[in-house]
């Protein structure tokens, strides 16, 4: 079965088709193109009048790189949501429009579920895993219990990509602000001393921001202040996937998300795993980001166990939840 | 080494491991903050020592509001080790799906007005979570201040209460709508206005991203 994703819930506009291959995942082809503002953050209606200029090219390249004809395509399958309403809008509609000139199914997933069934997809072993999911909006740790994708932790303000972005902005540095900081912080050698928040599983970046761009004022060198973020995050984010994982009782962990793709923290998440014995696993760079891949891929799985979307019933919701879809994929 | 020749682990958390030992002939349990080589030294030491201090603290405090909370008998502020009671009970976490309506309300009950204690004296538990509270000759003890503090502010208490609320409806899906009584009991002890605080936590579930 192939199946094409289309994911659009904020900055990226992405293409990917994808096949079922002994029950897991073969990426035949995966293409996004950023939205990047010229200055500031992103504004949901340009965002969405950029995607709309891109999809129809993404969909044909992405066709023509996987080899097949539209009629070989299965499914098409759209980010529902959570994200910004113009975007999801615009993704929503291309795949409309799609599923009814090639007259295929159609279905809506979850963005934040897309990100774990990737990683289960495609790694090797990796079964039941705590996904830690840090992304620009999202900061979320997710694992499966009773039925659902529940969300043991997540943060009560920022998500961790906004809070590294809107530190690289008070300070002057570009977007995304993220690999920026991560350099810096390579040439950090002083730890300035910033608020850790954790509230039970859940945790909280904008004291801590609020505190860094004091300390930027105070003329603390930028490389020692991105170092002190960087550490005293990651180690909250490491301590709150830790946590769940001792409740849940589970011994895998899984990153994603576009900040999976710093290497500190991908470090560790490591250690933190070697040292309770769990397996560590990371889905490939263009997969951690939001792609249309992931996209692809749940649809695929889910319209595999049957679940079924009448095209007028192909909506989108903002605010979608994780914790709303219930898996009956999953025994 | 420091504890003996065996170690009886009882478990072992996220940040620390719990095991029986003795202290002064008697048998204690002995909370080990364990160092996290994937923080640097730094955060590591502080967590650690700060943590251990403001627990101690924590757990002496709610026992003088007639809260359950183990005994202390020692702390090790540089190893990171308390020595306290052990309490031989069950975790609610491992009862709660499993006993009778009947019993899990009076539970929930209990549960609120322990916590309604607590935060008469502006005591924030940080972790409310069943696998955090022991049942014990009908009593509920707390266990595990790490996270606490001391914060008179109605928001602490609710983002406390809201902990609890997660924690039953993650782990205890199928009886997520207990977690009224829990603010029937809080409302029975709390000194001021309970109604402020149970507002503050719809409002922080509102909050919460894509509620």
């Amino acid at each position: 079965m192939i199946s094409l994703g289309i994911e659009g819930t904020a900055h990226t506009i992405g293409v990917g088709i994808v096949e079922n291959y002994n029950d897991k995942c073969k990426v035949l082809s995966n293409n996004y193109i950023i939205y990047r503002p010229e200055k500031g953050g992103i504004h949901p209606r340009e965002a969405a009048n950029h995607h709309a200029e891109k999809i129809s090219g993404l969909i044909i390249k992405s066709v023509n790189e996987s080899d097949i004809n539209f009629s070989d395509v299965d499914l098409i399958s759209y980010s529902k949501g959570p994200g910004l309403g113009p975007c999801l809008r615009t993704a929503a509609t291309a795949a409309r429009a799609l599923s009814l000139s090639i007259k295929k199914p159609i279905l809506g997933v979850n963005h934040c579920v897309a990100h774990l069934e990737i990683g289960i997809g495609t790694l090797n072993k990796c079964i039941d895993p705590v996904l830690l999911y840090t992304s620009g909006a999202n900061t979320q740790v997710i694992a499966f219990s009773e039925g659902k994708y529940r969300v043991f932790g997540e943060t009560l303000d920022i998500g961790i990509g906004n809070c590294l972005d809107k530190f690289g902005r008070s300070v002057g540095l570009n977007f995304p602000s993220g690999p920026i900081i991560e350099n810096l912080a390579k040439k950090g050698e002083k730890y300035l001393k910033l608020p850790y928040t954790i509230k039970g599983m859940d945790i909280a970046f904008s004291g801590l921001l609020t505190a860094a761009q004091q300390y930027h004022e105070k003329k603390e060198k930028l490389e020692d202040i991105s170092y002190s973020i960087q550490e005293t995050c990651f180690a909250a984010l490491t301590e709150i996937t830790e946590r769940a994982m001792a409740h849940t009782e589970k011994d895998q962990v899984l990153l994603g998300g576009g900040v999976a793709s710093n290497n500190r923290l991908r470090e560790m998440i490591q250690i933190m795993a070697k040292e309770r014995d769990a397996s560590f696993f990371v889905p490939e760079k263009k997969l951690c980001v939001d792609n249309g891949a992931m996209i692809a891929w749940l649809g695929l799985v889910m319209h595999k166990s049957g679940i079924k979307m009448k095209i007028e019933n192909t909506i989108i919701d903002q605010r979608f939840r994780t914790d709303m879809v219930d898996v009956v994929w999953r025994g | 080494m420091w504890f003996g020749v065996d170690k009886k682990y009882l478990y072992k958390g996220a940040e620390a491991e719990i095991f029986i030992s003795d202290y002064l002939n008697k048998q204690v349990v002995k909370k080990h903050r364990i160092n996290k080589n994937y923080r640097i030294k730094e955060i590591d030491e502080n967590l650690i020592s700060s943590r251990t201090k403001e627990e101690t603290k924590l757990i002496s405090e709610a026992r003088r509001q007639g809260v359950s909370v183990p005994i202390i008998y020692d702390i090790d502020l540089v190893k990171g080790i308390i020595s306290m009671q052990h309490i031989k009970g069950k975790r609610i976490k491992d009862i709660f799906d499993k006993i009778s309506d009947k019993n899990r309300k009076e539970i929930c009950m209990l549960i609120g007005k322990n916590i309604a204690r607590l935060h008469n004296m502006d005591i924030i538990h940080g972790d409310i979570t069943t696998s955090n509270m022991i049942y014990y000759e009908n009593k509920i003890f707390f266990i595990d201040f790490g996270l606490g503090e001391i914060n008179s502010e109605i928001e602490a208490k609710g983002v406390d209460l809201h902990v609890l609320m997660e924690a039953i409806e993650s782990t205890h899906s199928k009886n997520s709508n207990y977690f009224k009584y829990v603010l029937d009991g809080y409302k029975k002890e709390y000194k001021n206005n309970a109604n402020s605080i149970i507002k503050k936590i719809e409002e922080i579930v509102k909050r919460g991203r894509y509620r």
